[in-house]
């Protein structure tokens, strides 16, 4: 049971029975209509995905949110009804109410089993109502939690134009704004950016990750040609055979997969841009794959590092131990960078582990494990809940990274919780947030040290089972 | 195919759980696929529950789709059996096990043959009851279950032994119900008030065992109209024990509630009589009676509310509203739609207009066609009267974590009347307050104070950087321009660009 401590040579994977807490992937919808700003996302599925959905998106379903359910009915399962007249008058109510530039249809478990043919359904629909449909089936069958906008940015990804418009260049995705500033007319001279190919970022991150992270490969000469996904549906990014694509987040396999296979477009494997190590990596991957020196790196991610801030909050966290339950995918990244800052990382649970599109991940976590002196850790796929909460009897660690349903009951029996599904909302990416992702981190063993004292650690009967 | 934003009452497995789970002892194994088990989070973090929720999912996943659940459920079964040795395994289907028409009875069949525990198979419809529904059904078959199991045994034989004094079963107490652990307190009190002991309460917190002693009680309360009627009603079948269906909600209500003990006891021979009780309470300890004279009161006279809820609250708050203080309920209206002759019954004559719907869009345009000075309503007409600038009372679940509010407060019974009426008289003078403060141009004068602080600045933002300061959300907009200024002068800079503003967030961290 206690494999997680004796594996000091190597990293250990494990797969368990799947038996694991973790949010539907259709939660994606939450963040990527929000990051879309012309797009309407139709659930396909049941009263189950939609009460899902109005609780976990909170005080947001209150906001008019561009996402609806088209909640499937008797008739719809037994094939009474028709599923393309169905479909049209949903969608012709939401083109009339909403008027928006895509309809993203996510099927659900519901339309899997039945077989509902939702590519070829929004094939001929697009055409007869005029505005495109992607298909995303984000599906609790196939996949977790964030591994939903993998399967929404798969299906738009071959959406992506192979080229731009000229007079569209200017504006496009906002991202020439920040080159050049948005003096019109005249085009100041392309200085400081080296000649490379185009390089396309992939993952959805706000507005302002996606600025900085923008910026921050502009002062290496590495000029961005657009993120899939932009603001706007119609300012997809142009990839083109032989673009070079990167992903900022570690959960977008079949997005790697799609641009590679079907856009033939050329993948960076690279960290991904969590914690000042895992950017500095991710910048300079991606300069080497376009063969661009880089400069100052390293006196870049050591100013973060010895930020007062930062250095007050990796005290706090040294010599401590973590467990990763694991539910979002981000896990393998999180634990590079708290080892980087010290910690003992006990086990690291992970719903599905894509060992190709997460290779120079897992080898920088091998090499940190190597330098700071500690033993590597287990990788757990398929975690199975219940065994984890019995290692985590037994291990007692310092922290427990781990969905909402457990981190009561584990706060009750004096082990401190952090609860996982924050980090994929914070902003956590590049230099410039390593404050707020630490801020994150510490926050429970912060509150531990006000409390201190005063004795209420377990409040739970002994008799309670664990 | 119906286009839904929002639903009132959620899918029948919701309901199955929130049953099962408020047992003792009891787990649920859904059969379900990935990230179905939201459940859990919601009573762990609506409820801050301490323990884990007994709910595990035995998944349904494509190995699952090509080759059916096989001998995974059994397995699953088996095994949770002997990891918590629970008394009961509910099996739970789902609306997508539903479709995959799986033999489950089988499966719990088999399961049985291996486990300790008994296993029972919900039988909920996904595709024709809701949550509310299903929740009702469950109560009713997992006490079924083991009166018949005490029959077969015979441990049960026949009529069951009358306890000495009088006592009754409160049914229908669960995990999630609206201020439901409040309510149980207050009720508990009452019976203690008139001397009646309680025999059993279920599902919350009891014993799949104690149920077979559910029959000494000499009637049942049933609180609420969502949950527990099933039961009562096969209860009466079974062993003849008239029911009580009256929410003690409001002081009329109440009392009518206590009468109806009265009767029940006394023709079973106990000659009590509580009219000097509830005399007592009505006139002199509850404050609910008084403030309807008093002056406050008065000034609510005529004014116009909305109700809407589940079928017990909407009902009950009507009443109190249109009876005992003189608001006029312009219309209320529930959700419960499968229960509307009822509600029809109840409020008929308290309110202008019934509104019986699920979709709450029709809920918003009628407020907005009525324009109450108060609307009562779930969470969603809350902030539908925040986009109307009406204050909202919430009576009723669908329900946020500020509705398990961790002081004592219940709706039924005098203290819960003592509730209402300050959430009611609360909702109504915020309304007068924010209108007066409009008429009177407001008191806000802190433009003025922030203008000495921001004015005569030496820095220039670029458009860029004006443009994504203006992305920064309103609260701490301006203590982000405060620092990124503070930075740039430090370092003698005049024009702040994107990369200043990002520089001086690291710096600052803010």
């Amino acid at each position: 049971m206690n494999a997680a401590l004796d594996s000091a040579n190597a990293l250990n994977f494990q797969c368990e029975t799947g038996n694991y807490h973790t949010f539907c992937p259709i939660s994606c919808v939450a963040w990527l209509y929000q990051k879309i700003e012309d797009s309407f996302f139709l659930v396909i599925g049941t009263k189950t995905c939609g009460y899902f959905l109005q609780n976990a998106m909170g005080v947001m379903i209150f906001a008019e949110p561009r996402y609806a359910m088209a909640e499937l009915e008797e008739g719809d399962i037994s094939a009474k009804l028709n599923d393309y007249e169905e479909l049209k008058r949903l969608c012709l109510q939401i083109q009339r109410d909403r008027n928006p530039s895509v309809i993203v249809w996510i099927g659900t478990c519901t339309t899997e089993i039945i077989k509902m043919d939702l590519e070829g359904l929004a094939q001929k629909l697009e055409g007869e109502i005029g505005i495109p449909i992607v298909v995303a089936r984000a599906n609790g069958l196939d996949y977790a939690f964030t591994q939903g906008e993998d399967t929404v940015l798969a299906s738009m990804a071959q959406r992506c134009p192979e080229q731009v418009r000229a007079e569209e260049q200017e504006t496009r995705g906002g991202l020439q704004a920040l080159f050049y500033g948005l003096r019109s007319g005249k085009k100041k001279e392309e200085e400081g950016f080296h000649k490379h190919p185009p390089l396309v970022i992939f993952g959805s991150v706000p507005d302002p990750v996606v600025t900085q992270l923008t910026l921050e490969l502009k002062k290496h000469g590495i000029r961005v040609s657009g993120w899939l996904p932009a603001k706007r549906y119609g300012e997809l990014p142009a990839i083109e055979p032989g673009t070079y694509v990167v992903g900022v987040n570690p959960f977008l396999s079949r997005t790697a997969t799609t641009l590679v296979r079907r856009k033939k477009a050329k993948l960076i494997t690279a960290p991904f841009p969590i914690g000042p190590d895992g950017t500095r990596a991710w910048i300079e991957a991606i300069a080497r794959e376009l063969g661009i020196p880089t400069q100052g790196l390293a006196e870049r991610e050591a100013e973060v590092w010895n930020h007062p801030q930062v250095r007050d909050y990796r005290e706090l966290l040294r010599g401590k131990s973590v467990f990763f339950m694991g539910d979002n995918l981000l896990e393998i990244s999180l634990a590079r960078f708290l080892v980087r800052c010290g910690m003992t990382v006990q086990e690291i649970g992970i719903p599905y582990m894509d060992k190709r599109y997460q290779a120079a991940e897992l080898a920088l976590l091998e090499r940190t494990c190597e330098e700071m002196g500690v033993p590597k850790p287990t990788i757990v796929e398929k975690p199975d809940n219940y065994n984890q909460i019995q290692r985590i009897k037994a291990l007692q660690p310092d922290l427990v990274i781990t969905g909402m349903a457990h981190a009561n009951p584990l706060e009750a029996r004096g082990i401190t919780t952090k609860w996982s599904v924050e980090f994929t909302f914070a902003q956590i990416h590049g230099f410039g947030n390593t404050q707020a992702l630490l801020e994150l981190v510490t926050r429970p063993l912060r509150r531990n040290a006000a409390l201190k004292g005063l004795g209420w650690e377990r409040l739970v009967r002994e008799e309670a089972p664990i | 195919m119906k286009l839904a934003y929002w639903m009132y009452a959620g899918p029948a497995h919701i309901g199955t759980l929130r049953v099962a789970s408020s047992f003792k002892n009891v787990h649920s194994i859904m059969h379900a696929p990935l990230g179905d088990d939201y459940f859990n989070v919601m009573r762990s973090m609506l409820e801050r529950e301490r323990d884990f929720t007994p709910v595990t999912t035995s998944v349904v996943d494509r190995q699952v789709l090509a080759r059916g659940s096989d001998e995974k459920v059994i397995r699953n079964i088996v095994r949770k059996d002997g990891e918590e040795q629970p008394d009961l395994i509910v099996v739970t289907p789902t609306c997508t096990s539903s479709i995959l028409q799986e033999d489950l009875h089988h499966f719990v069949r088999q399961a049985q043959l291996a486990s300790r525990c008994d296993v029972v198979l919900a039988d909920v419809n996904h595709y024709r009851v809701n949550e509310l529904q299903a929740a009702d059904r469950t109560l009713q078959q997992i006490v079924e279950f083991y009166i018949t199991k005490a029959r077969k045994s015979g441990e049960l034989d026949g009529l069951p032994q009358k306890t000495e004094r009088p006592s009754c079963n409160i049914l229908g107490i669960s995990s999630l119900g609206f201020h439901n652990a409040h309510d149980l307190r207050e009720l508990k009190a009452l019976l203690r008030d008139l001397d009646i002991d309680l025999n059993l309460v279920i599902p919350q917190g009891a014993s799949v065992h104690d149920l077979k002693h559910l029959g000494r009680a000499w009637f049942n309360v049933v609180p609420y109209r969502e949950l527990g009627p099933m039961t009562a009603r096969y209860l009466q079948q079974e062993f003849g024990m008239p029911y009580i269906e009256i929410t003690p909600m409001g002081v009329v209500e109440t009392a009518r509630f206590i009468r109806q003990i009265q009767q029940i006891l006394n023709e079973q021979g106990i000659p009590v009589d509580y009219e000097a009780y509830i005399q007592e309470q009505t006139l002199h300890i509850s404050q609910a009676a008084w403030f309807s004279r008093s002056i406050d009161c008065q000034n609510l006279t005529g004014k116009k509310a909305v109700v809407f809820g589940d079928s017990t609250h909407a009902a009950a708050i009507t009443k109190i509203l249109a009876r005992e203080m003189g608001i006029h309920v312009v219309w209320a209206g529930s959700y419960c739609t499968y229960d509307g002759e009822w509600f029809q019954a109840e409020v008929g004559e308290y309110c202008d207009q019934i509104l019986m719907t699920e979709d709450h869009t029709r809920v918003a345009d009628a407020i907005a066609q009525a324009e109450p000075a108060a609307i009562f309503g779930t969470q969603m007409e809350r902030h539908v009267g925040k986009r109307l600038r009406i204050p909202c009372g919430v009576i009723s679940a669908p329900i946020h974590v500020q509705d398990f509010p961790i002081g004592y407060r219940p709706f039924l019974g005098y203290e819960g009347a003592n509730q209402i009426v300050d959430l009611i008289y609360n909702s109504f003078t915020l309304g007068m307050e924010d209108h007066l403060l409009e008429i009177f141009g407001g008191h806000d004068t802190k433009e003025v104070i922030h203008k000495s602080l921001s004015a005569d600045s030496d820095l220039i933002w670029t458009r860029e950087a004006q443009a994504e300061l203006d992305k920064v959300p309103g609260f701490v907009r301006g203590k982000v321009k405060r620092n990124t200024e503070k930075f740039a002068r430090e370092r003698g800079l005049t024009e702040i660009s994107v990369e200043v503003m990002y520089a001086a967030k690291e710096a600052f961290g803010a």
